[in-house]
């Protein structure tokens, strides 16, 4: 974690010890954070993981019972939303169903008193941006899922929040459409070099799209980093589990597949099946196992297998590799460095 | 798997099952058994005769023998119009109109309270509480407000009490709204048709912002409007479709009713009081049915207003 550091400049969203629990449940327990301003922030973790009250913390939709939030250096603990540099995206979209989309995009130009013609160009640049322009008569209720979304992005990008909340953004839609606004969002992010904070579940989503991410379990942050370090170097069991999937080692079975002397993650694929009589790359360790189950996954194969000592390994290998079987004996091999330690466990 | 290799006996036949079919098969049939005797009724008994009732608007009544001319006229519609009769009309407007407002101001917080702050238990204990007094009788509640509002009674022994006795004076000395004492004022008629009509308003504004989802109000507060505006903007367009038809419900029964105005307020008619005596003592049917025509002109007036004004767009 303090190799990734956020940089020294003032961040653009700053938690210190910060909780907030409901009744007997510590939804948000002791969570320090910094953010830097420009940057695309996934929350990401399980539902009930405290990510999403993180988020209405920092919106002002909730207020901590203990701890310190600044956004930009200004201490915004008892400050209500309207009083926020921030904007939220609502996982729901929460689109003012009495009003027109473009009145709903205006509405914050609206209380904020600017005139009637200033606002709906406003409304029209914004709508153009997320590419509706035209649809400013419509009601929410006559757009799609895909469109909504984007109407609650205009509406809270066309008053130039310093932070941009989004929360679950892309949970309601379909995949092919999340595909298409995953690389949209990220690219007005760029464009407009605002700081995003978002919230999922979806951790194929979270590394994809993120400068960092922060990995949530039962009210806490376990692990914050780049996408990569997060994925190749989990912290914790729960991180490993949670962030695609790994075979999870204690101290004596990641010795004997060539890691160091504590508990490690394997990823699947880094996992090699040799063929018979073939070598395994150099340093690698290769060990013998009765296959249990085969599941084809598309790109991959699931292979699941047990060695002689008892240690259950899965491991995805191209999913061209045909001809393996339940019950028959494979060779693995395990190359250098793919067992690595975690952190954060004893 | 016990489960997949058991026989279980095939479903009983009989002659429910045989009728389901068809039934189920051809939903319509269900639907058009289901609602001809409804239909029937409101259809023949009840729209039907207020029809016929209406229809002898259209006739009138000879002066001197007393008995209905049966030959077309508008005569009597436009006796409507004739001083006393008006007045009979605006009257009772204006005070379906101020009943219908104290009740949108008085169950607005009530409603919201229920609806966005009060826990389960508070929740049934409101609804007790809004009901209750619709269990009690009419007349029983009529009475007792009569004794609250009399000279003697308890709002002026309180006001006394809390020496507003003053300003209790000051208001029965105005004109129209005052009179010798609240029982005989059309303010005390206001209150006691306020307090009849106030569940009818209180659970549509309820029901209206129960609907209303708590992200709009969060996204209204985020994009930067205070709760006030948060108020003006969203809560009140969108609670609007429960605000309007609870003001149907007040302004038509206070449009139709006529003994409130019989047991407390002044000696002057109000449209319920004038159909009730036009078609009884004085036998005149032609002009209570013109006079019964009224109030169901007025709410189709008000409800086009209401439409205007986009009181239903969040529906």
């Amino acid at each position: 974690m303090h190799a990734h550091a956020a940089p020294l400049a003032t961040p653009a969203v700053r938690l210190a010890g910060v909780v907030r629990h409901f009744g007997a449940v510590r939804a948000v327990d002791g969570v320090d954070l910094a953010i830097a301003p420009g940057e695309f922030f996934a929350m990401l973790g399980p539902s009930g993981s405290g990510k999403t009250t993180c988020l209405r913390l920092i919106a002002g939709f909730e207020q901590p019972d203990a701890g310190h939030i600044e956004i930009f250096g200004d201490t915004v603990e008892g400050l209500p939303p309207y009083r926020r540099a921030v904007n939220t995206v609502f996982q729901d979209y929460a689109l003012f169903p009495h009003l027109s989309v473009g009145d709903n995009v205006a509405y914050g130009l609206r209380v904020r008193g600017i005139g009637r013609s200033e606002r709906d160009r406003l409304a029209g640049e914004a709508l153009a941006m997320v590419k509706l322009g035209g649809m400013e008569a419509r009601r929410p209720a006559q757009l799609s899922g895909g469109q909504r979304q984007r109407v609650a992005l205009a509406r809270a990008l066309v008053v130039r929040p310093k932070v941009l909340l989004l929360d679950e953004p892309l949970g309601a839609l379909d995949l092919k459409l999340r595909e298409e606004m995953q690389s949209e969002l990220k690219g007005l992010q760029r464009a407009l070099g605002l700081t995003f904070v978002f919230v999922t579940h979806d951790q194929g989503e979270a590394l994809s799209m993120a400068d960092r991410v922060a990995v949530f379990n039962e009210g806490r942050i376990v692990q914050v980093g780049p996408p990569e370090a997060v994925y190749e170097r989990p912290a914790t069991r729960f991180v490993a589990g949670f962030v695609g999937s790994a075979n999870v080692l204690d101290a004596r079975q990641s010795q004997a597949l060539g890691g160091p002397a504590r508990p490690c993650s394997l990823r699947p694929e880094k996992i090699l099946l040799l063929a018979p009589g073939a070598p395994g790359p150099d340093g690698a360790v290769l060990v013998a196992a009765e296959v249990t189950e085969v599941s084809y996954q598309g790109p991959v194969r699931r292979v699941s297998a047990r060695t002689s000592e008892g240690l259950a390994l899965t491991a995805a290998v191209p999913a061209g590799t045909t001809g393996i079987m339940a019950g028959a004996t494979v060779r693995l091999a395990v190359p250098k460095d793919a067992v690595r330690p975690m952190e954060g466990e004893e | 798997m016990s489960l997949a290799t058991r026989d279980l006996p095939a479903p009983r036949e009989g002659v429910m099952r045989r009728l389901s079919d068809p039934l189920v098969r051809h939903g319509r049939l269900l639907t058009l058994l289901l609602l001809v005797p409804p239909l029937l009724w409101l259809g023949l008994v009840y729209l039907g005769s207020l029809f016929v009732f209406l229809a002898q608007s259209v006739f009138s009544i000879d002066e001197f023998s007393g008995t209905i001319v049966r030959e077309p006229t508008t005569a009597t519609l436009l006796e409507l119009f004739r001083p006393a009769n008006y007045d009979i009309v605006l009257r009772t407007i204006g005070i379906s109109s101020a009943v219908t407002m104290l009740c949108a101001v008085i169950a607005f917080p009530i409603a919201y309270y229920a609806a966005r702050y009060a826990g389960p238990k508070v929740k049934a204990a409101f609804y007790l509480a809004v009901m209750m007094p619709l269990w009690s009788s009419y007349l029983v509640k009529v009475y007792g407000w009569k004794l609250l509002l009399a000279k003697e009674g308890a709002i002026g022994w309180f006001a006394g009490k809390l020496g507003l006795g003053g300003a209790l004076e000051a208001w029965l000395a105005l004109p129209l709204v005052g009179g010798p004492s609240l029982s005989v004022s059309y303010t005390g008629m206001v209150l006691t048709f306020t307090y009849l009509w106030l569940p009818f308003m209180i659970l549509p504004v309820q029901a209206a912002l129960e609907r209303v989802p708590p992200h709009l109000i969060e996204a209204a507060g985020d994009l930067g409007a205070s709760p006030g505006l948060v108020f003006r903007t969203v809560i009140l367009p969108l609670a609007m479709p429960g605000v309007v038809a609870g003001a149907i419900f007040t302004f038509s029964l206070t449009l139709g009713d006529y003994i409130v105005p019989q047991i407390i307020g002044t000696s002057a008619l109000v449209l319920g009081q004038a159909v009730y005596t036009l078609q009884g003592t004085a036998g005149n049917i032609p002009l209570a049915a013109a006079f019964s025509l009224v109030p169901i002109l007025v709410m189709a007036l008000f409800l086009t207003v209401a439409k205007r004004t986009g009181a239903f767009d969040a529906l």
